[in-house]
């Protein structure tokens, strides 16, 4: 499977009459692109704001961050299963509007939406911050039940994104990055001498607002299976979940996973990477089992030399993510595990809710525990209602100057455990 | 500038009383250095000097713990001392052990920084190196002089206040604190590069070496139902409606104790949940789903258990620290203890 995938660098996003890219300038007619979003019966008010890198911005609560892209040739749209038919997605070519992403926000859903600061100490623990924000504000009808609320906000956000990304259609693009992995047995022949590596790719199932869908399937109720890496870059894989903002992977992330990107650079040199298996963290012990042993039958049955691990969320998920590396590296397959921590403010205690000694290899991307002081903003996007009682926040967090002291874990993407930031944590 | 005042711990052989026959002496203190302190004060030149010296027995110290770390500290306290420094006990696990325990009890009483120094192995480095900095030294008394340089260094950072630094900077052993810190390359990029070390054989630093981990062994069952008195604890974060006490949606620094005695039965009128790592609704909609108390008193009438303990204590699971866990079961433990609770019910989500 080829993609070649053509970046469309944008340095600026302003309002304009029409929605279109000028010298590298995103103009948004809003009118149009809310009209374009919206008729959910289950919203009531639709509202777009932009927020720019280095901004005296605030964003909170975060539900989604996604990259506008738009399929260009070969089978299928965007989004398959959800936005587009689903045909297989991943070759041929795809554009994405880079430096922008559409940010969903609004009245809380869970517990778990993040904060994005545009400047200041946040904005360092966000990748998100150094991205020209489309945001889009959209507030539910009353007495709407959580799962519709989560479901229609999710849709808006990638209609939001669908309708951005289609102007880069006819736009030439600044670069076009090429990925290509074969099918299992030519590329074995092709590199006889290179390492074959895969990637698992845990997706978060915990259920009821902590989903992940694959091709449109609630991938709770998949087994492990194959993708090639350039499905995911199409949008094979959303988020729908609200799992505490740090360590989740909005759908941006798993367009842009690092992981894959980083396995790419290496591919046809040093390594030759066949695909990544995709599994689940759902909460029942015998799903964990099933789980597990399958990607530990796939690696095997791949022919594997090496696997890197990366988990999403944390806790229960910590058991999946060890059960996965303990029993692919007794298939005498070598694994590193990307996860992050919890060792609570003091960072003295157990990182992990689980341990193994085959663990021997670990990728951290830093305490989720350890706390910050935002300073106030002169912008707020959303509402700072919600501060105390969001995951990373406590009883005071929000100060009467505006001032936010939270554990990093509310903050989108601070501790990304795909490893898409370069936060880490040592013992001291 | 006045020399910033140090007290030094040793055991009865670097204070050259003699070996294993006389490691039951009581601890005493002298003026100034006795044995390895001349090192020690030498490479601390103007900055530092040892002012008294404690000796005590390995066996005396360990058999006698709590009348040795008292008579100590009375001793240690009359020199007013800005720094403690034991050993270094380099593999001598008695002596790392008095070393620890008495470094510990310092810090803890007289509030001052704590120094020691031990081989890697030595038992007292793994039971002491969260509570104190052991500098990692060689395995016997022929490393002194590689000791001595790398914890007079660290001595006098802790003296001028200064900020500690990474183990392998300082030269301790790990404390096991995790920080965070910025990386140069990102974590996806880090751990392609770890993989491709792990595969061809080189060698790569993990970045979270696994911990030992604290396995519970369950207790014994409980013989006769029927006469026990039964509590309900849960991490599962129900609470009175409105969470009065504010336990946190995640990371909970605070448990609470809540009267159950008037209550048949949970509902969303009276009883809700505070956890943020799971959906809510059904266990707002009904809280018996997470705390059985419906069910409880169900078996209380029938006669299956003896009683229902009035109280339930409950906390938020979700990023919870170990520490903070511990500590929490820890107090309520004794609570349950003195009311006569024979078993406790945990219940999860």
């Amino acid at each position: 499977m080829r993609l070649e995938l053509g970046k469309i660098f944008i340095n600026d996003v302003q309002f304009g009459n029409t929605t279109k890219v000028e010298n590298g300038v995103l103009f948004i007619n809003k009118d149009e692109m809310i009209q374009e979003i919206g008729g959910d019966e289950h919203i009531k008010s639709i509202e777009i704001e932009l927020a720019h890198p280095g901004e005296e911005v605030r964003i909170t609560p975060v539900k989604d961050v996604i990259e506008p892209r738009v399929k260009v040739e070969g089978p299928g749209g965007i989004f398959p299963g959800i936005l587009s038919k689903v045909d297989t997605v991943g070759t041929g070519r795809t554009h994405a509007l880079k430096n922008v992403a559409v940010v969903t926000a609004g009245k809380i859903v869970g517990f778990q939406e993040g904060i994005i600061d545009m400047t200041g100490p946040g904005a360092d623990y966000t990748p998100f911050s150094k991205l020209h924000n489309v945001v889009v504000i959209a507030d539910p009808i009353d007495g709407l039940k959580q799962y519709d609320h989560e479901a229609a906000v999710r849709m808006i956000g990638f209609k939001a994104a669908a309708y951005l990304g289609k102007i880069a259609k006819d736009i030439q693009p600044d670069e076009v990055k090429v990925y290509e992995t074969e099918p299992l047995l030519e590329s074995v022949k092709k590199y006889p001498d290179l390492p074959k590596i895969g990637y698992v790719y845990m997706l978060q199932t915990q259920g009821l607002l902590h989903d992940t869908y694959v091709y449109g399937v609630d991938a709770k109720k998949i087994v492990p299976t194959l993708l090639y890496p350039t499905e995911i870059m199409d949008g094979a894989i959303i988020s729908g979940n609200c799992v505490s903002a740090c360590d989740k992977n909005p759908t941006y992330i798993h367009l842009n996973n690092g992981i894959i990107e980083d396995l790419y650079e290496k591919h046809g040199k040093e390594i030759n990477f066949v695909g990544v298996i995709i599994t689940n963290e759902n909460v029942y012990l015998a799903d964990k089992e099933r789980s597990s042993n399958w990607t530990a039958k796939l690696c095997k049955y791949l022919g594997l030399d090496g696997v890197i691990v990366s988990q999403e969320g944390f806790g229960n998920p910590d058991t999946d993510l060890i059960m996965n590396c303990k029993k692919i590296e007794n298939e005498g397959i070598k694994t590193v595990i990307v996860t992050d921590e919890y060792a609570g403010r003091d960072g003295a205690s157990q990182s992990l809710a689980d341990a193994d000694v085959k663990a021997d290899a670990v990728v951290t991307n830093g305490n989720a525990n350890e706390t910050i002081v935002l300073p106030p903003m002169k912008r707020l996007i959303g509402t700072t209602k919600y501060v105390d009682v969001i995951a990373g926040g406590f009883d005071g967090s929000l100060r009467p100057d505006g001032s936010i002291e939270v554990e990093i874990q509310a903050i989108t993407g601070a501790t990304n455990e795909t490893g898409y930031v370069t936060l880490s944590a040592k013992g001291f | 500038m006045s020399k910033k005042r140090v007290v030094h711990y040793i055991n009865q052989f670097f204070a050259g009383i003699g070996g294993e026959e006389k490691a039951d002496i009581k601890p005493e203190i002298r003026e100034g250095v006795v044995g390895p302190g001349m090192a020690l004060n030498a490479a601390m030149k103007e900055e530092a000097e040892i002012v008294a010296t404690v000796i005590c027995g390995d066996s005396y110290f360990n058999e006698n713990v709590e009348e040795a770390k008292a008579a100590i500290i009375e001793m240690i306290k009359g020199y007013n001392p800005d720094l403690f420094i034991a050993g270094p006990a380099f593999n001598a696990g008695r002596y790392g052990v008095a070393c620890g325990t008495i470094g510990k009890a310092v810090a803890d009483e007289l509030q001052i920084p704590v120094l020691s120094g031990m081989y890697i192995e030595n038992p007292g480095a793994d039971m002491f190196k969260k509570s104190i900095y052991i500098v990692q030294t060689g395995d016997s008394a022929a490393t002194m002089r590689k000791a001595v340089p790398d914890m007079s260094a660290l001595a006098l950072k802790m003296l001028r206040g200064e900020e500690i630094g990474s183990p392998e900077a300082d030269k301790y052993i790990s404390r096991g604190i995790r920080r965070n810190y910025f990386a140069q390359d990102r974590g996806s990029k880090r751990a392609v590069d770890m993989l491709l070390k792990k595969l061809k054989g080189e060698e790569f630093v993990t970045e979270y070496p696994m911990p030992d981990f604290d396995r519970v062994e369950p207790n014994p069952a409980v013989k006769d139902l029927t006469k026990s008195k039964i509590a309900l604890v849960t991490s599962g974060g129900i609470v009175p409606k409105n969470n009065p006490d504010r336990i946190e949606s995640s990371s909970a620094s605070k448990y609470g104790e809540y009267d159950i005695s008037g209550f048949n039965d949970l509902t969303e009128a009276d009883h809700e949940t505070a956890h943020g790592g799971y959906d809510p609704v059904y266990a707002n909609i009904d809280p018996d789903r997470v705390l059985p108390v419906d069910v409880l008193r169900d078996l209380e009438k029938e006669g299956a258990i003896g009683e229902l303990y009035k109280y339930f204590y409950t906390t938020v699971g979700n990023g919870t620290s170990v520490a903070n866990s511990k500590a929490f079961a820890a107090d309520f433990a004794k609570k349950l203890k003195a009311d006569g609770v024979d078993a406790v019910i945990l219940t999860s989500t």
